[in-house]
């Protein structure tokens, strides 16, 4: 009984919330809803159609779709590459204080979203795709070195120190002792995020890092919307065809 | 036999396959790299070198005057509502979805063994449905509505009720398959409605585990409505987007803080929600 | 000579005294098993052979080297001469056999030629070789994990024999192996080791292996050397002396509980 009053004193706060939230944003839904209103967004989203599809336009946005391609996987690789590294700090295997600081650094850099990091790099490295890479790869190395820090942390320890036992260098026995055990888990790791970045990656042009989302930005401000129609379509295939593609790959692997 | 063993050096078997597999990453790699415009020269570049160490110098120390403190707490408050609301706006059209994109609720398929055929009709374009939904990433969503609606939360609002109408009705439907359906079978079979039938043979069930889920979304909305103001649908993202462009380091790193701090919060609260209501 | 131990001591840092007064010599080439209750010491004492701890009294002599008085260079260079031999041998299960041998000898190679072993086998020849006295010459690229737990023994004998290490040691080798394999293992080990001429020091807890594969026993009681006599001089009056208030099965005496190695161990490898 008492767990009943209790499950109901949450749910009328979040009621109450609820209220709040929509009382706060001041949202107008009636007045979306209302009859000029709603002619205006039909009227906009009819202008999407027909979608451009003109020979010249669809070779752009193939470029613009194998540039995103190429930001996502770049950026993806420079992540896990990084991500190794410091994952080998992280999991505590040079030291205690070596290990607080790159998970502080890890932590740092998850926290901060990509476009974020997105909008930051375009001032360090100008607009264009390479900033849209280095957005990912920041962000993508906080989480990619946390995971691959878990799955050392999660090795046997046994076969390394039989390596070290018998002479071998510390990077020796890593590479023959611990590396073979983690390593499909952190290609499969490097795999799952590569499928969440070439998302994100359609739409860091937004703040000018390339790809297909620049060129989404650019014709919806130019108000050619039957462009920015075959854009979206296109961005729609490359999602769908990552994910096809990544699961193929995750169940091979197994 | 044993003088071929002992002449012949052993042929490493895979030695081929990883030799093309290396070709083949190079020239992936290569195409990759132009694309890109990997350059990492550019980033030593004294114009931009000058320019990100000004913008790095002004982090410190964050911005901290109480109009800005002000501007920043009224922007939290939208981001949290932006999310909510957003996310109620979802349940109105995830709800309904879900339940036609259901099989547990399937009267034919309990009668015949497979769903009729005029039902999978209507099945499929619900799941088509939600596939669009949430296969169009949300902040592209946000741009659109921003040029339909206006700058403001109102376009972040309508980007994140649909894109997670499309995550939650997927996930939604797929919870209540994974259910034990004997007591909605037996409910069918008595005759009651189908309306019924999934309020009291899968909803009792299946309410933890729906909870739970909406709640982590409720996260993910958190962050996904920080990000929408970068196209002007208001919230904390809006006024990153305007410091960065007017390099103000210092409100930067304030705003970097507080959305550090939200993220944070939003966790603890629907952790301690899950335990509360499940 | 291969080992000398004058006066040895052994006291943990908790202050238990593992080892005492040991004075012992093993010289090129020869076998030698070390029986004893569990607790007398036997692990301690291989742990010290191999260099993985430093005597507390007493001077140690390996391969003509006192690893006490070595730098770190120096201390690796002559680990890479002593072979270990597990029980259950430490391999990744998604390793290959050839790569799982050649990393015997990573102690000897320099770090480039170890990174570029690991791509393409730069010695396959030479893992073979090592394999084949073991009759597993046709599972030079198997992966690991499609090897039974037998086969996986002898991969790690076959990486032993490629790092030409000039001792081996052996700790509780088959403790958990059926008789058949524990038979067959140590039969093979005390076969290549009197080929080549390597001297062999295992610890057994299984008497009659000892005594049969073994021409030197030495018993170890209390972390002390109770007897160290040709296998065929052992008798009855000394076993019942090293194993008293310790029940002496006829075959072998029961898994002492101490052990740090249980059964369970050996198939969460390789499979």
């Amino acid at each position: 009984m008492k767990r009943h009053i209790e499950a109901l004193l949450w749910l009328t706060l979040i009621g109450a919330a609820l209220v709040w939230s929509f009382s706060w944003l001041q949202l107008d839904l009636i007045g979306l809803l209302r009859h000029d209103s709603l002619r205006q967004m039909g009227d906009y989203a009819g202008s999407f159609f027909p979608p451009d599809t003109s020979p010249a336009w669809l070779r752009q946005i193939f470029k613009g779709a194998l540039e995103t391609l190429a930001i996502s996987a770049i950026g993806t690789l420079l992540a896990a590459l990084a991500g190794a590294g410091l994952s080998l700090l992280a999991a505590g295997r040079l030291g205690q204080l070596a290990k607080a600081l790159s998970r502080l650094l890890l932590n740092a850099l998850r926290s901060v979203p990509e476009l974020v990091w997105a909008a930051l790099m375009v001032l360090a490295a100008g607009l264009g795709p390479f900033a849209g890479t280095l957005a990912l790869a920041l962000h993508t190395a906080g989480v990619l070195g946390r995971l691959f820090a878990e799955a050392l942390e999660n090795a046997p320890a046994e076969p390394a120190r039989a390596l070290r036992q018998a002479g071998a260098g510390p990077l020796a026995a890593f590479c023959y002792g611990t590396l073979p055990g983690v390593l499909t888990q952190w290609l499969s790791y490097t795999l799952y995020r590569w499928e969440n970045n070439i998302r994100m990656a359609a739409v860091l042009g937004f703040v000018g890092a390339g790809g297909l989302g620049q060129m989404l930005y650019f014709t919806l401000s130019l108000f050619q919307q039957s462009r920015a129609a075959s854009v979206i379509l296109a961005m729609l295939v490359l999602v769908l065809l990552v994910d096809a593609l990544s699961a193929w790959l995750r169940n091979r692997l197994g | 036999m044993h003088l071929t063993r002992t002449a012949a050096d052993p042929r490493d078997p895979a030695a081929l396959p990883r030799l093309l597999l290396t070709l083949l990453a190079v020239l992936l790699l290569w195409p990759g790299l132009v694309l890109t415009e990997f350059r990492p020269a550019t980033l030593a570049d004294p114009r931009n070198l000058d320019v990100f160490a000004r913008f790095l110098g002004g982090f410190w120390p964050p911005e901290l005057s109480p109009g800005f403190l002000r501007l920043l707490g009224r922007a939290t408050l939208e981001t949290l509502a932006m999310a909510t609301a957003g996310l109620a706006l979802a349940l109105l059209l995830a709800v309904p979805l879900s339940l036609l994109s259901s099989r547990a609720l399937s009267v034919s398929a309990l009668l015949t063994g497979r769903p009729a055929r005029q039902a999978s009709l209507l099945r499929y374009p619900a799941r088509l449905l939600l596939i669009l939904l949430r296969s169009i990433p949300e902040i592209v969503w946000a741009l659109l509505f921003v040029r339909a609606v206006g700058l403001g939360p109102t376009a972040g609002v309508l980007a994140i009720a649909i894109t997670y109408s499309g995550m939650l009705g997927k996930v939604y439907a797929e919870i209540y398959e994974s259910v034990d359906q004997r007591p909605a079978r037996a409910l069918l079979q008595a005759g009651s409605s189908r309306l019924a039938a999934f309020c009291y043979g899968i909803l009792p069930t299946a309410a933890q585990e729906l909870t739970s889920y909406t709640l982590y979304r409720w996260e993910c909305a958190v962050r996904a409505s920080v990000i929408m103001g970068f196209v002007g649908a208001g919230g904390l993202g809006q006024m990153i987007d305007l410091s960065i462009r007017m390099f103000a380091g210092g409100e930067v790193v304030t705003i970097l803080l507080t959305f550090l701090l939200l993220v944070l919060a939003a966790d603890q609260l629907s952790s301690l929600l899950r335990r509360r209501l499940a | 000579m291969s080992i000398r131990l004058d006066g040895v001591g052994l006291t943990h840092a908790n202050g238990y005294q593992a080892l005492q007064q040991i004075d012992l010599t093993i010289t090129r080439g020869e076998r030698v098993a070390i029986i004893g209750p569990s607790g007398a010491g036997k692990t301690s004492l291989l742990r010290l052979l191999g260099t993985g701890l430093m005597p507390s009294a007493g001077q140690l002599r390996i391969l003509d080297e006192q690893p006490a008085s070595l730098g770190r260079g120096a201390l690796r260079r002559l680990r890479a001469r002593i072979g270990l031999i597990h029980q259950s041998p430490p391999l990744p299960p998604r390793q290959r056999v050839v790569t799982a041998v050649l990393a015997g000898r990573l102690g000897q190679w320099s770090l480039l030629r170890a990174l570029v072993s690991l791509c393409y086998p730069l010695d396959a020849a030479g893992a073979r070789a090592a394999l084949e006295p073991l009759d597993l010459e046709d599972k030079l690229f198997a992966r690991c994990d499609q090897l039974s737990g037998g086969q996986l023994q002898r991969v790690g004998i076959a990486r032993v024999l490629y790092q030409q290490a000039d001792l081996l040691l052996a700790d509780e080798p088959v403790s958990a192996m059926d008789p058949v394999l524990a038979e067959h293992t140590l039969g093979l080990l005390s076969r290549v080791a009197g080929q080549r001429g390597l001297t062999l020091v295992a610890s057994l807890h299984a008497v009659d292996l000892a005594l049969r594969h073994f021409p030197r026993v030495i018993g170890l009681r209390d972390g002390q050397v109770l007897f160290d006599l040709p296998a065929a001089e052992v008798g009855q009056r000394h076993l019942a002396q090293l194993y008293s208030n310790d029940s002496l099965a006829e075959h072998a005496a029961p898994l002492p509980a101490t052990e740090p190695l249980p059964a369970e161990r050996m198939p969460r490898r390789c499979t």
